[in-house]
C-alpha cells in the first residue's frame, strides 16, 4: 500500500465540510443557521483555493466574501429576524420538483467532469515535482496590465478599472437604497 | 505555464526539492524536517504543527493571563490606587490566574430563549479566529524564520483572519435571545467592519514599501538599525503608524472604541448572558487579537525582530557561525517581537483609562471623515515618495543597505519576474509570430 | 446503459494515494451550484435566496480557480493565472450584488413588513 497523499487527503476534509454545509444551509429552515452554516462552507471552499495553489484568491475569498458579504447577509438577518420570520418552511411539493431537477443536474454534471481524462488528475510522481510558485506579483503585475507569467496573454488593467467603478457605484446605489425612511403602514397579507 | 519564467537550472536539479507533497522539506520547515529522519513524515508534520499550536495557544493563553494583571495594575496606578496587591506576595502575580479558577468553577448557565448550538459555539468562533491570526505571523526572520506556516500573502490572510473574529461576537449576540446584546452585537459588527478599510489602507503603505506581502520579507526589509524601521522611512510612513494604531485599536473593540462592551450602557453587550468559562474564551480573544496586532504594528512598522540596534549581527548571533548561535539570535529576536506587542498593549490600556468612551456616531464618524481619507492620503504621499526617492532610509536621509535587494521569498529563484530589457511586451510577441501562444 | 469511457478503475478507487484533479474540484463546484440553485428556487425567505446566490458564485469560483491551477492537470491548455484573476473578479462582482441585494430586500421589508417572497406579489396578474 502507498503512502497517503496528503494534498488529497485535505481536498477530502475540505470538500466534505464544504458540500455537508452546503447541504445544511439547502436543508436548514432557521435562517440564522442557514447563515452560519454558510459561511463554514465558504470558508471551507477558501481553503480548497489554497489547495489549489490560489493562495492570493483563497485569502481574498476569506476577507471580501467570509469577512465581509456574509457579515452584510448576517447583518440583514439580524434586522429582519422576528419571530414569524425566522423559521420557514417550504411547501413538501417543491422539496421534491427541486431534487428531482437539482438532482438530475448534479448526476449531468458530474458525469461530464469525470468523463474527460485529462480531468482525472496528474500521475503522483508528476504532482509531487511541480514547484510551488508565489502567485501575488504575477497576479499583482497582471492587474496592471503587464502579464509576466504569459506574456502573450492581455493584462486586466481595463477590468481593474472597470471593477473599481462599479463599486463606486454600486456603493453609492446601495447605499441611497437602504437610506433611514418613514415605514409605511402594514400592507394587507394573504 | 503558470511559473514565473525561471532564470536557472531546471527545478528538478535544485538543491532541495521544494513542491507540495514531496518528502523535500523547504528550508524553513525545521522540526519537521529533522523528525521526519526518524519516524514517518505523516507523523513528523503532526508533531510539528503541534508542537507550534502549543507554543502558540501557550503564548496567546499566558499572554492573556499576564495581561489582564497588567491592565489591572496599570488601570490602578493611572487611578491612582494600588490594582490586585493580596494573591501571590505584594504585586498579586497570581491574582488571573485566581480568577481563572474562579471562573472554571462558575455554574455553565445558558438563557431560556437561546438558540443553544450557536451559543455555545460562539466563543469558540471567537477564539479561533483569533489564534488563527498567529499561523502567518513570524517572530524570528532571516534564513531560517520561526513562523508556523510561511505564506506568500502573510500580511493579507492576517487581516482576513482578524476580521473573522465578528461573527462570534454576532453569534454570541444574537443567541443569547437578549436586546441589549443584540445591540451590543451589531455595533460591534459594524465598528469592526467599517474599520476594515482604514485599516487595510494603513497596512498597504509598509507592503509597498517592502515590495512583499510577505511579513518575514517586511520584516527583514528593516534590519539594522531603528534608522531602517518603516515607521522613518517618510513623514507619510510616521503619520500612518499612528492612524494604524488608531484603527487597530478601533478593530479590537477597544476603549475609546469599546461601545459594544460598555458596562455603563449595555451590562456588557454581546457577551452579557456569558458567564464562567465561556466568557473567559471571549476574554482570551480578545487580548489575544489585541496582542496579534501589536505584533503586527511592531512587524509592519517598528522593525520586528530588528532591534533599535543590531545585537545579533554585532555579537554574532547569525547562521554563519553555527546553529547554537543562530537560535540565540533568533530567540533575542522573537523576545524584541513580543516585547514590541507587549509595549503596544500597555498603549492600548493605557489609552484606554486615560480617554472617554466615544458615542457610536462618534465612532463611525472617525471611521469615515478622518481615518480613511488620511489612510488615502497618506497612501499616495509614501507612494509618491517611493517613486521618487525611492533607496534611502529615515526620511531619505540614510542611504539602503544593498542586502536589502537579496531578501528571497522562501522560494529558490528570482523574487521579482524577469523581464527582458528593452522590447516591450507585445514587440515580443509580435517578434516570436505568436509562436508561444498557448490554444486553450 | 451509459458506456462510461474510464480508462482505468473508478476514479475513486485510489482516494487517498493519488492527487485530485480538475474533475473532483468541479465535482465540488456542482454540489455548491445546485444547493445554490436549489436555495434559489425552494426558499420563502428573501435573505434565503441570496444565500443560493452567493452558494452558486462560489461553485462557479472553484471552477476557475480548479482550471487554473497547476497542481491539477499537466497539460499547456491551463488557464494558467487567468483562472485565479477571473475568481477574483467574480468574488468582487458578487460582493457588490449582494450589497445591491440586501439593499432591495430592506426596502421590501420596510415597506412590507414581510421578508416572504411570496408576499411579493403587486405585480403579478
Amino acid at each position: 500500500m502507498e503512502s497517503i497523499y496528503w494534498p488529497s487527503f485535505f481536498f477530502w476534509l475540505f470538500s466534505a465540510i464544504t458540500c455537508s454545509f452546503a447541504v445544511g444551509v439547502l436543508v436548514s429552515t432557521n435562517i440564522v443557521r442557514m447563515a452560519f452554516y454558510l459561511v463554514l462552507s465558504l470558508a471551507a471552499a477558501a481553503g480548497l483555493m489554497f489547495l489549489a495553489g490560489a493562495d492570493f484568491v483563497g485569502a481574498m475569498q476569506l476577507l471580501i466574501y467570509v469577512g465581509g458579504t456574509l457579515v452584510l447577509l448576517i447583518f440583514g438577518v439580524m434586522l429582519t429576524s422576528q419571530e414569524r420570520f425566522v423559521e420557514m418552511k417550504t411547501w413538501a411539493g417543491d422539496w421534491v420538483k427541486g431534487f428531482l431537477a437539482g438532482g438530475a443536474l448534479l448526476f449531468v454534471l458530474i458525469y461530464a467532469a469525470f468523463s474527460i481524462p485529462e480531468w482525472r488528475g496528474m500521475e503522483r510522481t508528476a504532482a509531487e515535482a511541480v514547484p510551488t510558485t508565489h502567485t501575488v506579483t504575477p497576479i499583482a503585475m497582471g492587474l496592471l496590465g503587464a502579464r509576466t507569467d504569459a506574456p502573450d496573454r492581455p493584462g486586466y488593467l481595463l477590468l481593474f478599472e472597470i471593477v473599481s467603478v462599479h463599486l463606486l457605484v454600486v456603493l453609492i446605489g446601495a447605499a441611497y437604497l437602504a437610506r433611514a425612511r418613514r415605514t409605511r403602514t402594514i400592507e394587507s397579507m394573504k | 505555464m503558470l511559473s514565473v519564467p525561471a532564470v536557472g537550472p531546471d527545478p528538478l536539479t535544485w538543491g532541495y526539492t521544494d513542491s507540495i507533497g514531496s518528502a523535500g522539506l523547504r528550508k524553513n520547515q525545521q522540526v519537521a524536517s529533522f523528525l521526519s529522519e526518524y519516524i514517518w513524515t505523516w507523523l513528523a508534520y503532526t508533531f510539528a504543527g503541534l508542537v507550534h499550536i502549543a507554543l502558540i495557544i501557550n503564548l496567546v493563553a499566558v499572554g492573556a493571563l499576564i495581561f489582564i494583571w497588567l491592565e489591572r495594575k496599570i488601570s490602578g496606578r493611572i487611578q491612582d490606587r494600588l490594582g490586585p496587591t493580596r494573591v501571590g506576595g505584594k504585586f498579586g502575580w497570581l491574582q488571573t490566574l485566581a480568577d481563572g479558577l474562579k471562573l472554571i468553577t462558575k455554574e455553565d448557565l445558558m438563557p431560556a430563549g437561546a438558540d443553544g448550538f450557536l451559543f455555545k459555539i460562539a466563543p469558540y468562533v471567537s477564539f479561533c479566529a483569533s489564534i488563527a491570526a498567529f499561523i502567518a505571523i513570524p517572530f524570528a526572520g532571516g534564513d531560517y524564520p520561526w513562523i508556523p506556516q510561511r505564506l506568500n500573502t502573510g500580511v493579507f490572510f492576517v487581516i482576513a483572519v482578524l476580521g473573522l473574529e465578528v461573527f462570534g461576537v454576532i453569534l454570541a449576540g444574537y443567541s443569547s435571545a437578549s436586546k441589549w446584546s443584540l445591540f451590543g452585537a451589531m455595533r460591534e459588527a459594524a465598528q469592526v467592519v467599517s474599520y476594515e478599510v482604514p485599516l487595510g489602507m494603513c497596512i498597504v503603505v509598509p507592503v509597498l514599501i517592502a515590495g512583499s506581502l510577505d511579513l518575514i520579507v517586511i520584516g527583514d526589509r528593516q534590519a539594522g538599525w531603528f534608522t531602517n524601521w518603516i515607521i522613518f522611512h517618510d513623514p507619510f510612513t510616521f503619520i500612518t503608524f499612528w492612524v494604524y494604531f488608531t484603527c487597530a485599536t478601533a478593530s479590537v473593540n477597544r476603549a475609546p472604541f469599546d461601545l459594544a462592551e460598555a458596562e455603563s450602557e449595555l451590562v456588557a453587550g454581546f457577551h452579557t448572558e456569558y458567564s464562567g468559562l465561556r466568557w473567559s474564551f471571549f476574554f482570551m480573544a480578545e487580548y489575544g487579537s489585541m496582542f496579534s496586532v501589536s505584533i503586527l504594528a511592531s512587524i509592519l512598522f517598528l522593525g520586528g525582530w530588528n532591534g533599535p540596534i543590531p545585537i545579533s549581527d554585532m555579537l554574532g548571533l547569525t547562521p554563519e557561525n553555527g546553529a547554537f548561535a543562530a537560535y540565540i539570535g533568533q530567540f533575542l529576536g522573537a523576545m524584541n517581537v513580543i516585547f514590541k506587542g507587549t509595549i503596544g498593549v500597555c498603549v492600548m490600556m493605557w489609552i484606554r483609562w486615560t480617554l472617554p468612551r466615544l458615542r457610536i456616531d462618534q465612532v463611525m464618524t472617525t471611521c469615515l471623515k478622518y481615518c480613511t481619507p488620511i489612510a488615502a492620503v497618506m497612501f499616495l504621499g509614501a507612494t509618491f515618495w517611493q517613486l521618487k526617492i525611492p533607496d534611502r532610509n529615515f526620511f531619505g536621509v540614510m542611504p539602503m543597505n544593498p542586502a536589502v535587494f537579496e531578501i528571497g521569498e522562501g522560494l529558490p529563484g528570482p523574487r521579482f519576474p524577469e523581464i527582458p530589457e528593452g522590447k516591450p511586451i507585445t514587440d515580443q510577441v509580435a517578434a516570436s509570430n505568436g509562436a508561444e501562444r498557448k490554444a486553450l | 446503459m451509459f458506456d462510461i469511457p474510464f480508462e482505468n478503475s473508478w476514479p475513486i478507487a485510489n482516494i487517498l494515494t493519488e492527487p485530485v484533479g480538475v474533475a473532483h474540484y468541479v465535482s465540488v463546484g456542482a454540489v455548491l451550484f445546485v444547493c445554490g440553485a436549489l436555495c434559489m428556487a425552494t426558499k420563502r425567505n428573501a435573505l434565503g435566496v441570496l444565500m443560493g446566490i452567493e452558494l452558486v458564485l462560489n461553485g462557479a469560483n472553484l471552477n476557475f480557480v480548479a482550471f487554473g491551477s497547476q497542481y491539477l492537470r499537466a497539460d499547456e491548455h491551463s488557464l494558467g493565472l487567468d483562472g485565479q484573476l477571473i475568481a477574483l473578479f467574480v468574488i468582487v462582482l458578487a460582493a457588490a450584488e449582494a450589497a445591491v441585494a440586501l439593499a432591495i430586500v430592506l426596502n421590501f421589508y420596510n415597506s412590507h413588513d414581510s421578508i416572504d417572497v411570496d408576499h411579493a406579489d403587486q405585480l403579478s396578474g
